[in-house]
């Protein structure tokens, strides 16, 4: 029972660190980021020097923890600036469904870029090996790591929304997502703000790409994906643009697809995911809106 | 439309840009007849098939304004229902042992296979439209995209029915362009139709000015319902010919890699119109094909030039992101018709092409 309960906790936190990745850059410029898994593959791929063999060359994956996990972090923040910088910034004033397919496009070049770097086999790579000794907690055995994960993720939650909601950049910030052309108006700098959302939500990513790596044990080009599409789907059932929902959104899938794992009736369990995504389109008939509707999403007449 | 005393209905003014698409069509085909080699035939094939999926897919996604990530779906279920209908009786035994017994005896030609996998396909497009319909924006997006999702995990895990994940063989293989030309054309007329039928002006209304829409009376849901069954439909049709074109179908070949390049390939191509869709297609099929020419080597002189692999795809993916900075509604914001011959009839000369905000191309 507890073991489920970490089990949908740990996946949770994936999903809703992913969804908080997504949701902090719609929230600012109204752009659903596809390209958000990518940036997770590359965050990894930068601890390993560019070869295309199956036995990954450690490169900066040698830096002691306190050095790795920072320089995981400012990789992802720095490519998610960069595409703001060189891509995002021609869209301002495109619409919603142009934005997307660039940032899939963006996706697909950092992609195949990796691809011809690292070619597209899966490399093993030993990530924070310390991190796999199973604890035992209240009499359930899990790995360290999934504890690390549940606690790193409520630290950065918590760093994250006292940012949002005590300093004066996570206030412009809020204010962008609420109104932005208001919020320009009263003087919040409209490219700082989005940068500050772009660096946040690729050091999500880079988070993310450590979690995958130490638990996998693998670098695959294609290792976001599956997670990005996960907190798409939480960002939207959260109510777009709200992070807090956002979050709950995580959670919950996190915890819908163990919980569905463990009651489906075995002849049922390689649907799940089938029922999983039955649940999101139900959750959705019934609040458009997501659970918790951000203000300012529907246009006023 | 008052000063002019004679007014054409509405199909004489706009049938120019089908016609004209055809005619793209067409001279493409008899040019791969002509000079063609076996590849570039194949080469062709898969543009047309292409420009059905995104021809369908136009149908709905171009005239709402709602973003679609589910109709590759509807395609799934048309390659497979194409498969159940067209295959031997013998391999069917092997690869779909769950099938009914009627349906396992069954072996229709491919032309009627595609029409019914399509008609198959429509059918639970009327289904599940039935209840994502009411959704706008983008919740109706990620019920789409759950609902390809949910697709795909049936038909990766139905063992009996779908042979799971492995590849389904045997289906029929068709190599001759024609029957992949006809059906381009079909999913570019019946997108034409559609377009200037009662349902779907109501829809581009409502998808220009929701608020207004619905004040006039028009049911959004039912007319949304309507243009995603006929979407459906034509994608579904589009999935058979495809299966028949490649001969192997696996649920994997119709998940996100043909969702997302079918949606550029209208995103670029122009979103809200029919020749955008087509156009999309050819050109950057067209695109793909010559940067995979390229990355193959091409001999200059005594050398041999050639790109180093996977900057195919790059090239791709940045030239994607050029076109849609500099025209953010696509190549073809505009319909392709025939040049007027009066400057007054230029305004008004296509209905179809109203829908786009003046000034933008």
């Amino acid at each position: 029972m507890l073991q489920v309960l970490f089990d949908a906790l740990s996946l949770g936190s994936l999903y809703a660190l992913g969804a908080l990745g997504i949701a902090l850059i719609f929230g600012v410029m109204r752009l659903v980021n596809f390209a958000h898994g990518d940036v997770i593959a590359f965050s990894v791929f930068a601890l390993l020097w560019p070869s295309t063999d199956a036995v990954a060359i450690v490169f900066a994956g040698h830096l002691p923890w306190f050095l790795l996990i920072p320089f995981v972090l400012a990789v992802g923040a720095g490519l998610s600036v960069l595409s703001e910088i060189v891509v995002f910034r021609r869209f301002r004033h495109a619409s919603p469904a142009t934005m997307m397919i660039a940032s899939f496009a963006l996706g697909f070049v950092i992609r195949y870029f990796l691809l011809m770097l690292f070619s597209s086999r899966p490399k093993s790579i030993s990530l924070l090996p310390a991190l796999s000794q199973p604890v035992e907690i209240l009499g359930a055995r899990m790995p360290l790591l999934q504890l690390i994960t549940i606690l790193a993720t409520i630290v950065m939650l918590i760093a994250l929304s006292v940012f949002v909601r005590r300093t004066r950049f996570g206030l412009e910030m809020r204010a962008a997502a609420e109104n932005f052309t208001m919020a320009r108006m009263l003087g919040v700098r409209a490219n700082r703000v989005i940068m500050g959302a772009f660096a946040l939500s690729g050091a999500l990513a880079g988070a993310i790409s450590i979690i995958l790596g130490a638990q996998t044990g693998t670098a695959d080009i294609q290792m976001g994906g599956a997670v990005m599409l996960m907190a798409f789907i939480a960002t939207v059932i959260g109510g777009l643009g709200s992070l807090e929902g956002a979050v709950l959104a995580g959670f919950l899938l996190g915890a819908a697809s163990v919980v569905m794992q463990t009651v489906l009736p075995p002849e049922a369990r390689p649907f799940r995911d089938a029922f999983v995504y039955g649940a999101v389109i139900l959750v959705l008939l019934f609040r458009p809106q997501g659970l918790i509707a951000a203000r300012g999403t529907k246009e006023r007449v | 439309m008052a000063s002019f005393p004679k007014v054409k209905s509405v199909a004489l003014r706009t049938i120019s840009t089908p016609l004209i698409l055809s005619a793209v069509l067409v001279v493409l085909a008899l040019v791969t007849v002509a000079y063609g080699s076996r590849p570039f035939n194949q080469t062709m094939i898969d543009i047309f098939v292409r420009v059905i999926l995104v021809t369908g897919l136009y149908i709905f996604v171009g005239n709402s304004g709602v973003l679609s990530f589910g109709h590759i779906g509807f395609t799934c279920m048309g390659a497979y229902a194409a498969a159940w209908l067209t295959m031997p009786p013998m391999m069917k035994e092997l690869s779909f042992p769950g099938l009914p017994d009627w349906l396992k005896a069954l072996q229709l030609p491919y032309g009627p296979g595609a029409v019914l996998a399509g008609i198959f396909a429509g059918v639970f497009a009327l289904i599940f439209g039935r209840i994502l319909m009411r959704l706008s924006g983008i919740a109706a997006s990620i019920a789409t995209f759950a609902m390809l999702a949910m697709i795909n995990t049936i038909y990766a895990n139905w063992e009996s029915v779908t042979s799971a994940t492995n590849s389904v063989v045997g289906i029929p293989i068709v190599r001759t362009i024609w029957p992949y030309l006809i059906g381009a054309i079909a999913a570019v007329f019946i997108a034409w139709a559609h377009a200037i039928s009662r349902h779907g002006l109501a829809l581009r209304a409502a998808r220009d000015e929701p608020t207004a829409a619905l004040a006039s009376g028009i049911d959004i849901p039912r007319v949304r319902l309507v243009a995603f069954t006929l979407s459906g439909a034509v994608v579904g049709l589009g999935g058979a010919l495809m299966a028949h074109s490649i001969g192997v179908v696996t649920p994997d070949t119709f998940y996100l890699g043909l969702t997302f390049i079918t949606l550029s390939m209208l995103v670029v191509g122009g979103i809200g119109t029919l020749t955008g869709a087509v156009m999309g297609v050819v050109l950057l099929s067209l695109l793909i094909q010559g940067l995979r020419w390229l990355e193959r080597g091409v001999p200059v002189g005594e050398s041999t030039f050639a790109l180093p692999g996977g900057l195919q795809e790059i090239l791709l993916g940045v030239v994607m992101i050029v076109i849609l900075a500099r025209r953010p509604s696509g190549l073809f914001a505009r319909e392709f018709v025939w040049p007027a011959r009066l400057g007054a009839r230029r305004r008004n000369s296509s209905a179809a092409t109203r829908n786009v905000p003046a000034g933008d191309a």
